[in-house]
């Protein structure tokens, strides 16, 4: 192992309950409850409810008290993006993601090694959230969902045209549109505004509430209604948002003849798409593709690379054929994502 | 090739068939020639393009990527074309570089061997990953995007506002890109001529019977005959315009299958066009289905099965008899034609299918249910004064299949369906039990995913929700306890099912939720109903 690796693991290690800086006491992202997490986005397996203390964006801890009743933990500190703190003997610093509203990579200074926790992040633009800000440093731990060369996320404009364009091919059915509640359900309905697309957008019960706090912190989503209460022939030609599985449940009956389409970076790939049971598949991802992936380990410089949750093997050759050294780092705890 | 690939990337993840015409003609409007009659003919399979191994397509891409990291990506994707479609190193997008697609197939085909893949790899720098998809799935030959040649005719008709037979009527005398057929489609030209080429006509299909409608129909007006159970063929002999002699077999909806019957083609040394029945036939008798199963879809067809699996044309009609067009006579008519022709010389290979005798309706319900044998489906009305009409015309011809064989089987897996039924468990995985190292068990012996209303699918649907027991992505493991009544038109021995017997058709005729499961029947009732072994 590195040189880098080796002095950063001596005081940020992974355990069974996932990463833990051994010098600040805290974990990062816990794949259970702890006595203090540092949290860097809302989505169900990096936020988990019953932490002590949490230190996480005011946007995250409101996210993770919508989804849990409430719990943010015990305790809760905001920090805002750029603001430092210290925790034991660590500064910590929260910086941009641009994976969800308020994600943030975790910045970690100790020993006089810097380390980045991106958390999971994407570089292309968000209507809904800040960019990504590459941090210099010596270790990068980076995600890697979509850590094959075959993921290539075209433009999102590209796929938001294809679901306007089914919809006038089809103007008597309605499109049901998968999305993830927390960042895709709001992104995708923020390109279709930027699209031009100024009709309701009717939306599942389950999207409700995290939509209602994209727009408390000022993500105009513009007008929503509830799926639930319309009547079929309201709901023809229209576009629906929901969460993926809801075309397989008995929800979708009230839907007229609908267009089933997924939008998720593992449209990418047909076998995928297919076995999702998706009609229209929409390439939009939360996540990085390999190109950004790629440009990033450029980006931030750091002459080391962890690889997390994701192809990791594939990165992991990449990064060391670009003279980088790089290693997987197993952390329990994660899904693959942005299904 | 933007247009193409778009259109088949849609189309291959549209299930409903209404959907796909309705894009389909919507291409068809929006693209101009000739690409919207290439695109045509790479749906039909009548497009000429000298097609590339996938071995091009690899190393094309091993030249440009990490092995490593395309072995990973490949396992991962799980096709070549996609694969390299989306792994390809992407340059500056130049759109104005990319090839329309009836250019892009033009120099393909006049390119040396050798300038192939250099061409190939030049558009690919230039494409998007949908467009590569699109151009490597066309030149490996292989779209695979659920459209067959009818549905893409029957979109052609829906653009045009024609009927398909009026297309089926000119098609196999048109070459792509269909300029003339556009035009007229377009209302710009006359319809396309197509005399004195071998032509397929489209054939009269039969509608199935409703008995309770013999009540009002009279004996006397009908012809009877067997229902053959081979696949319906037309057989063409005709003279070019040179004189030279043409001999084609096309199957119903119009492919020539010529190259997998050489037998049959070798026996058409006339001119007419006529209609039958494609069986193999030994001793004068017709095998079952299975048999002539074997010779289908054969690019060639080795001596040893041209011996042990005889093809043969068993005929009901007759269209043309040498350049006289007898579709507008009576059928009487045209049967005496057809008599007189087969009696005129010697007819190897064919024989004619015989009228049944019979003066009443009960009459003719005795010879139905008499009819066991390998090789008869049921029965086949015709009126006497019908004119060969092109389709399915309402009422002049009807299918009266023999009565469908029954088992009752025990329900053991569910399938989510497609389209409005993506909620539903709608397919259907039903066993029967057979006896194994001394415990009795359900063996799968079909699966079917029609034959209920939408009430019983509601039905059926809550009973697999609340009776699961295990799950495999869409499909569900039940609780073997709910009893379905199974029709089926026949069942053959099968390898490569685990029974070792696959049925013909099989619908779910009623659902038995009275029936335990203990008492469905055993794996040998229905091996005792396989073809040949019946009595």
């Amino acid at each position: 192992m590195d040189a880098h690796s080796k002095a950063v693991q001596r005081w940020l290690k992974v355990t069974p309950a996932g990463l833990y800086c051994e010098a600040g006491d805290f974990h990062i992202d816990p794949a259970r409850a702890v006595p203090r997490a540092v949290i860097t986005h809302g989505h169900g397996d990096h936020a988990r409810p019953g932490h002590g203390a949490v230190l996480a964006t005011q946007e995250t801890l409101a996210i993770m008290r919508t989804r849990y009743d409430g719990d943010d933990g015990r305790s809760s500190q905001a920090l805002a993006y750029g603001e430092t703190v210290r925790l034991g003997d660590v500064s910590v610093e929260l910086r941009p993601a641009g994976h969800v509203l308020g994600s943030a990579q975790i910045v970690l200074a100790h020993g006089g090694k810097r380390v980045v926790v991106s958390g999971d992040y994407k570089r292309r633009r968000d209507p809904t959230c800040p960019p990504f800000e590459p941090v210099d440093c010596d270790v990068f731990i980076t995600e890697a969902t979509f850590g094959l060369p075959v993921f290539r996320h075209p433009p999102d404009d590209q796929e938001i045209d294809k679901l306007l364009a089914s919809q006038r091919l089809f103007p008597e059915r309605c499109h049901l549109v998968g999305v993830y509640g927390l960042g895709k359900a709001q992104r995708v309905i923020m390109l279709l505004r930027e699209a031009g697309y100024t009709a309701p957008l009717f939306i599942h019960g389950a999207l409700e509430k995290l939509c209602k706090l994209y727009g408390d912190f000022g993500v105009d989503l513009s007008e929503l209604l509830p799926a639930t209460a319309a009547d079929k022939a309201e709901l023809q030609g229209q576009i629906v948002l929901a969460p993926p599985g809801a075309a397989n449940q008995s929800w979708a009956r009230r839907l007229p003849d609908p267009v089933v389409g997924m939008a998720s970076g593992w449209m990418g790939v047909r076998a995928r798409a297919r076995q999702r049971g998706a009609e229209l598949p929409l390439i939009i991802s939360d996540h990085a593709d390999w190109d950004e992936l790629t440009q990033t380990f450029a980006d931030v410089a750091a002459p080391t690379i962890w690889v997390t949750h994701g192809r990791e093997e594939a990165l992991v050759h990449y990064a060391r054929q670009q003279g980088h050294d790089a290693w997987a780092l197993s952390v329990a705890g994660r899904e693959d994502e942005d299904e | 090739m933007k247009a193409f690939a778009r259109l088949l990337d849609r189309l291959a993840f549209l299930s409903s068939r209404n959907a796909k015409l309705a894009l389909l003609a919507a291409y068809f409007r929006e693209t101009p020639d000739p690409d919207r009659g290439i695109a045509l003919a790479a749906l039909t399979g009548d497009l000429q393009l000298r097609t590339a191994k996938p071995k091009l397509i690899r190393d094309l891409v091993t030249e440009r990527v990490d092995p490593e990291l395309f072995g990973w990506s490949y396992d991962f994707v799980g096709d070549l074309a996609e694969t390299a479609a989306l792994i390809w190193p992407t340059g500056e997008r130049n759109e104005a570089a990319v090839p329309g697609l009836a250019a892009a197939v033009d120099q393909l085909n006049r390119a040396h061997k050798d300038s192939a893949a250099k061409l190939v790899a030049e558009w690919l720098d230039v494409m998007d990953p949908a467009e590569r998809w699109a151009l490597l799935k066309l030149i490996t030959g292989a779209l695979r995007v659920g459209v067959s040649a009818r549905l893409a005719r029957t979109a052609l008709a829906d653009y045009g506002a024609v009927e398909v037979g009026a297309i089926e009527e000119v098609w196999h005398a048109l070459t792509p890109p269909y300029a003339e057929l556009f035009a007229w489609l377009d209302g710009r030209g006359p319809l396309p001529e197509t005399r004195a080429t071998p032509t397929f006509r489209p054939l009269m299909l039969a509608n199935p019977l409703d008995e309770a409608e013999l009540a009002k129909m009279q004996a006397a007006d009908y012809r009877a005959e067997w229902k053959w159970d081979g696949i319906r063929v037309q057989l063409v002999a005709v003279r070019d315009a040179q004189g030279a002699r043409v001999r084609r077999v096309y199957s119903r909806t119009g492919d020539d299958i010529s190259t997998a019957f050489p037998d049959v083609v070798e026996a058409l040394d006339f001119e007419a066009v006529l209609d039958g029945e494609l069986l193999v036939v030994r001793d004068g008798q017709a095998a079952p289905f299975a048999d002539l199963q074997q010779r289908l879809g054969r690019k060639r067809v080795s001596a040893k099965m041209l011996q042990s699996q005889p093809a043969h044309v068993r005929l009901y009609d007759m269209l043309f008899d040498g350049e006289e067009d007898l579709r507008a006579l009576p059928l009487d008519a045209r049967r005496g034609r057809l008599e007189h022709w087969y009696g005129a010389a010697d007819r190897p290979r064919l024989d004619l299918s015989p009228l049944l005798d019979f003066e009443s309706w009960e009459e003719l319900a005795d010879l139905r249910a008499g009819a066991r044998e390998a090789g008869i489906e049921g029965l086949m009305l015709k009126r006497a004064d019908s004119p060969y009409l092109a389709g399915r015309p309402k009422g002049p011809w009807f299918k009266w299949k023999r009565d469908p064989l029954l088992v009752d089987a025990v329900l053991m897996y569910a399938q989510r369906g497609h389209g409005k039924r993506s909620s539903f468990y709608s397919d259907y995985t039903f066993g029967c039990w057979r006896r194994r190292e001394g415990r009795d068990e359900l063996v799968p012996v079909g699966k079917a995913y029609f034959g209920f209303t939408d009430e019983e699918l509601g039905q059926l649907d809550r009973w697999v929700r609340a009776h699961t027991t295990q799950r495999f992505g869409p499909v569900r493991e039940v609780e073997q306890a709910l009893v379905f009544e199974v029709a089926f038109d026949a069942v053959q021995r099968s390898t490569r099912h685990k029974s070792g017997i696959a049925m013909r058709f099989p619908r779910i005729s009623r659902i038995r939720w009275d029936k335990p499961a203990a008492e469905a029947d055993w794996l040998p009732t229905l091996e005792a109903m396989i073809e040949g072994a019946r009595g």
